[in-house]
């Protein structure tokens, strides 16, 4: 018999359950191929007869195609296909229209770098000749990249009619999106402090930054039939998009999932695979497509951008009495709903009385945002926790006491709505405070910033077959690509749940028609969801084996429990037969009623929310304005870590990732629309020589939503870093930065301006 | 465009090559002679995912031209394992998990094993430095060095 798992009653076991695998730190299946370059990454491919297409790319923030002439091209020696949006399936006024348009500009281009023409060559050389020849009239239009600027009347509008919310009055057409969460009396609640700071702030958009660029290798017959490699963080997702796109049903189009070179949300959209599938309808040959660098900072990515007014209301002893925020985001030509995010995390991490938050997504001609780990929040969250420091700088109260006294904890009324469960800010706060780096003496120039982040973490869509093998090991496929190892964590629960070795679990990643659909690789959801749905997949197989090795014993299937990976009689039958193992079961199989399997398709839930706290010590030149990162220490609650080194390294790449973000990192845009640093030079993400150990707490505050207590970690990382940093520079520095990233020159204008 | 005959060694293995004037050590590698462990993250020379060793110096193979390559030898990540025997930095970059995607790993590998050939006893910050031309986006670099130092240490000791 399988101990039945009922949804929601397992809080109360989580914390006293044992486990023999989970929390051990296994090598990864991954690792070998990993270090000997033997792992193929989304460019590695090769097919017989393949192509290579280019993309031509506007040079125009904002224009209208009047006319495009291809026949030069195609007319050149060795150029096989090409496509341009009129070789796409019209997708109506949808989402998908955008993502389509965005993969090939129709009527118009919106932004520097939007695709117009693709073609595909015997070579890259070749077809990079060919956009040479290929002939596009423009009408400029005017442009705006700048939030603030797009929402003013004078600017230019880039869609008319694709407001997709109940816009207030007073806003112009390019404001596309306004939502609006909160509770209590926010004037009674302003009226109740004793001090109230009100600041705006604004962010650069950065890019996700993953270091392969996408990749894709398309291949469709002339039956019809299509196959498609990716780097992508969700295959069904670039099935279900480039078979639409190309006029196809989904049946006939498999998506096998690259090895993925970082995605960090990037990858969780189609660019080139409906291009490369369609050059390849065209020429009948298989259509490789790699992005360049630079077209992955002009093309691809990045998150938005923002421009935010925030008002706290404080008593003397730290509590907050209402908290208001307004922020506006940008993510490009095309709606989006980031703002929205970033209005409902803003104080997700406060138990408030009074808490109103208005947002705003306003187009611009800037390209069309992706998700970046926990999109929205970071930006969010980094204003209200700045002006959090100011308020307790002002009042000279401890700022971890200050956020303990407001924590969001279990019952609390959350700022965007739902009621949260068990949740463990408290305990993050609470190790944060008692942990050394909290005490440890500063030096010169050096100073302290604190901040909590936020993640809500996604579930969704899932589905995990099993095999049971016959010589005792067992094969899982799961339908979502690993972007940080969870093929490790799947293979984990897999032999926790099934009582065998993790050496005895072989888990791979499935193309999109070896099991059911599988929403993408985001959201923190994997380890959640798929785990959850693997280790219900291995309760189906354990099921089956107890009632093969009742049939075997001839007892009724209801007296076999399933104990230590092996099938054991209960009740007045214990103790009669000797255990029965897996392998035993496995390897008797084709007798007892043939093979053994397990599996699971679920649209899961209560992903569980994740809180993190993170202490930074920073030391600020004040001849430069050089700021250098001396001491950092994340605190995160990851419900329970399954491997606890790839939720260090989800902590530690999260911090670092925000660190980028609050220094450096910067979309950089002319008077003339263009991006002006489209390469790793002049977008300087983190190096090894720019920081310190980051160091990892990993506090586990079991999620009742999951049989092991399982939160998403991946998310929550980054969000925290923006704010921890500016609050460190502004007391090492002595001045209250407004504007990321907080680069030498900005900080050096700050300190100057304070003289 | 004619093309240039190469003879060179890569990995220990005698390899002709074809190659136009401006194709790149890594395009060869990756597409002429079927190695695709080095990868192309930037094509500029700042990500460092392309690292190889010609004659022992450290470069990125996107700025090497295919055609330099004539009668020297390369090393790419594809040689560092002796067969079965992974070499020490492979073995503990996977011991500290110091990969998640992975796609920079093998610039880190070809990278980490110059600096250990030249300064078998490196401090944090050496590493630090040394491999700051190779970007990693995943790990924040932390079990990266860990993994360096303790190879480092290792291969000291043996």
């Amino acid at each position: 018999m399988v101990t039945e798992y009922k949804e929601g009653s397992v809080g109360a076991e989580l914390g006293q359950r044992e486990f023999k695998v989970v929390g051990t730190r296994p090598p990864r299946p991954d690792g070998v191929d990993k270090v000997t370059g033997r792992a193929l990454f989304g460019a590695d491919l090769t097919a017989p007869g393949m192509l290579h297409a280019t993309i031509l790319r506007s040079p125009h923030a904002h224009a209208k195609i009047v006319s495009i002439d291809t026949s030069a091209a195609l007319a050149m020696d060795g150029v096989k296909a090409v496509v341009t949006s009129d070789d796409f399936v019209k997708q109506g006024g949808s989402g998908n229209q955008d993502t389509l348009d965005n993969c090939m500009a129709r009527g118009k281009v919106f932004y520097d770098g939007h695709a117009v023409v693709a073609v595909a060559a015997t070579s890259v050389m070749v077809a990079n000749a060919a956009l040479k020849l290929i002939k596009v009239e423009y009408e400029i239009l005017p442009h705006e990249t700048d939030v603030d600027a797009a929402m003013l009347d004078s600017a230019p509008v880039l869609h008319a009619g694709r407001k997709f919310r109940n816009i207030p009055e007073g806003n112009n057409a390019n404001v596309s999106g306004f939502w609006e969460f909160g509770h209590g009396d926010i004037d009674e609640g302003f009226a109740k402090a004793d001090i109230i700071v009100e600041r705006s702030f604004k962010t650069a958009a950065t890019h996700q930054g993953y270091i392969e660029p996408h990749a894709t290798l398309a291949t469709m017959g002339p039956d019809g039939r299509g196959e498609i490699w990716v780097s992508t963080q969700g295959h069904y997702m670039v099935r279900d998009l480039s078979a639409a796109f190309v006029g196809m049903e989904t049946s006939q189009l498999r998506v096998t999932a690259a090895e993925i070179g970082g995605g960090f949300g990037g990858k969780t959209t189609v660019y080139l695979e409906p291009v490369a599938l369609a050059l390849s309808k065209k020429s009948g040959r298989p259509v490789k497509m790699v992005m360049t660098r630079e077209e992955v900072f002009r093309a691809s990515g990045p998150t938005t951008s923002s421009s935010t007014d925030v008002k706290i209301g404080m008593t003397k002893d730290g509590r907050i009495t209402a908290g208001q925020a307004k922020p506006r985001y940008q993510g490009g030509a095309y709606p989006n709903i980031t703002a929205m995010l970033g209005a409902m995390t803003a104080f997700a991490s406060y138990d408030l009385e009074a808490v109103q938050t208005q947002a705003w997504n306003v187009l611009t001609n800037r390209p069309k945002q992706a998700a970046y780990r926990a999109p929205g929040a970071p930006m969010a969250i980094y204003t209200v926790e700045s002006v959090i420091d100011e308020l307790c700088q002002k009042l000279d109260l401890d700022p971890i006491e200050v956020r303990l006294m407001n924590a969001a904890k279990k019952g609390t009324l959350s700022s965007y709505g739902p009621t949260f469960d068990e949740i463990g800010l408290v305990a993050t706060l609470e190790a944060a405070k008692a942990h050394p780096h909290y005490a440890a003496p500063l030096g010169p120039n050096q100073g302290r910033g604190v901040s909590c982040g936020f993640w809500f973490n996604f579930a969704g869509n899932t589905s995990v077959s099993m095999g049971i093998n016959e010589d005792g090991t067992v094969s899982v496929i799961e339908g979502n690509p690993d972007i940080g190892g969870s093929r490790a964590s799947i293979s984990m629960m897999a032999a926790e749940e099934l009582g065998i070795p993790f050496d005895k679990v072989r888990t791979i990643v499935g193309d999109t028609n070896s099991i059911g659909f599988n929403d993408v690789t985001d959201g923190s959801r994997v380890t959640f969801s798929v785990g959850l749905a693997t280790i219900k997949a291995a309760r189906a197989a354990i099921q089956n084996m107890c009632g093969r090795a009742a049939q075997v014993w001839g007892i009724d299937a209801d007296a076999v429990d399933w104990v230590d990976g092996a099938a054991v009689p209960t009740g007045h039958n214990a103790g009669e037969f000797p255990p029965m193992t897996l392998a035993e079961i496995a390897a008797d199989s084709a007798k007892t009623g043939g093979p053994i399997a397990g599996h699971h398709e679920v649209n899961a839930d209560g992903a569980g929310v994740s809180f993190g706290v993170h202490l930074v010590d920073v030391e600020v030149d004040p001849e430069t304005g050089f700021t250098e990162i001396k001491r950092y220490t994340v605190f995160q609650d990851a419900g329970k870590a399954i491997h606890p080194d790839y939720v260090e390294g989800q902590m530690q790449g999260g911090a670092v990732q925000g660190i980028g973000w609050a220094l450096n990192e910067e979309y950089i845009y002319g008077e003339d629309g263009k991006l002006q640093n489209a390469g790793f030079l002049d977008y300087r993400i983190p190096v090894a020589s720019d920081l310190p150990m980051i160091d990892a707490v990993i506090l586990e505050i079991p999620n009742p939503g999951h049989p092991y207590g399982v939160r998403g970690v991946g998310e929550t990382g980054i969000v925290p870093p923006l704010a921890a940093v500016a609050n460190g520079v502004s007391h090492a520095a002595g001045v209250r930065m407004s504007e990321l990233p907080m680069s030498p020159p900005r900080i050096l204008a700050a300190i100057d301006g304070a003289k | 465009m004619s093309k240039i005959h190469v003879s060179t060694s890569i990995n220990g293995d005698a390899v002709e090559y074809l190659c136009d004037p401006s194709e790149t050590l890594l395009d060869v590698l990756r597409n002429r002679v079927g190695l695709t462990g080095a990868k192309e993250g930037c094509g500029s020379g700042d990500c460092g995912a392309c690292s190889v060793e010609l004659d022992g110096r450290l470069v990125c193979s996107c700025l090497v031209l295919a055609a330099e390559a004539e009668g020297k030898e390369v090393s790419t990540v594809e040689g560092m394992a002796d067969g079965e025997k992974l070499h020490v930095l492979q073995q503990k970059i996977l011991d500290h998990a110091a990969l998640q995607c992975g796609v920079c790993t093998p610039g880190i590998l070809v990278a980490a094993k110059a600096l250990l050939e030249k300064n078998p006893d490196p401090t944090e910050t050496e590493v630090r430095y040394w491999l700051a031309g190779n970007l990693c986006r995943c790990t924040g670099y932390d079990k990266i060095i860990r993994a360096v130092m303790d190879a480092a240490a290792e291969m000291r000791g043996a």
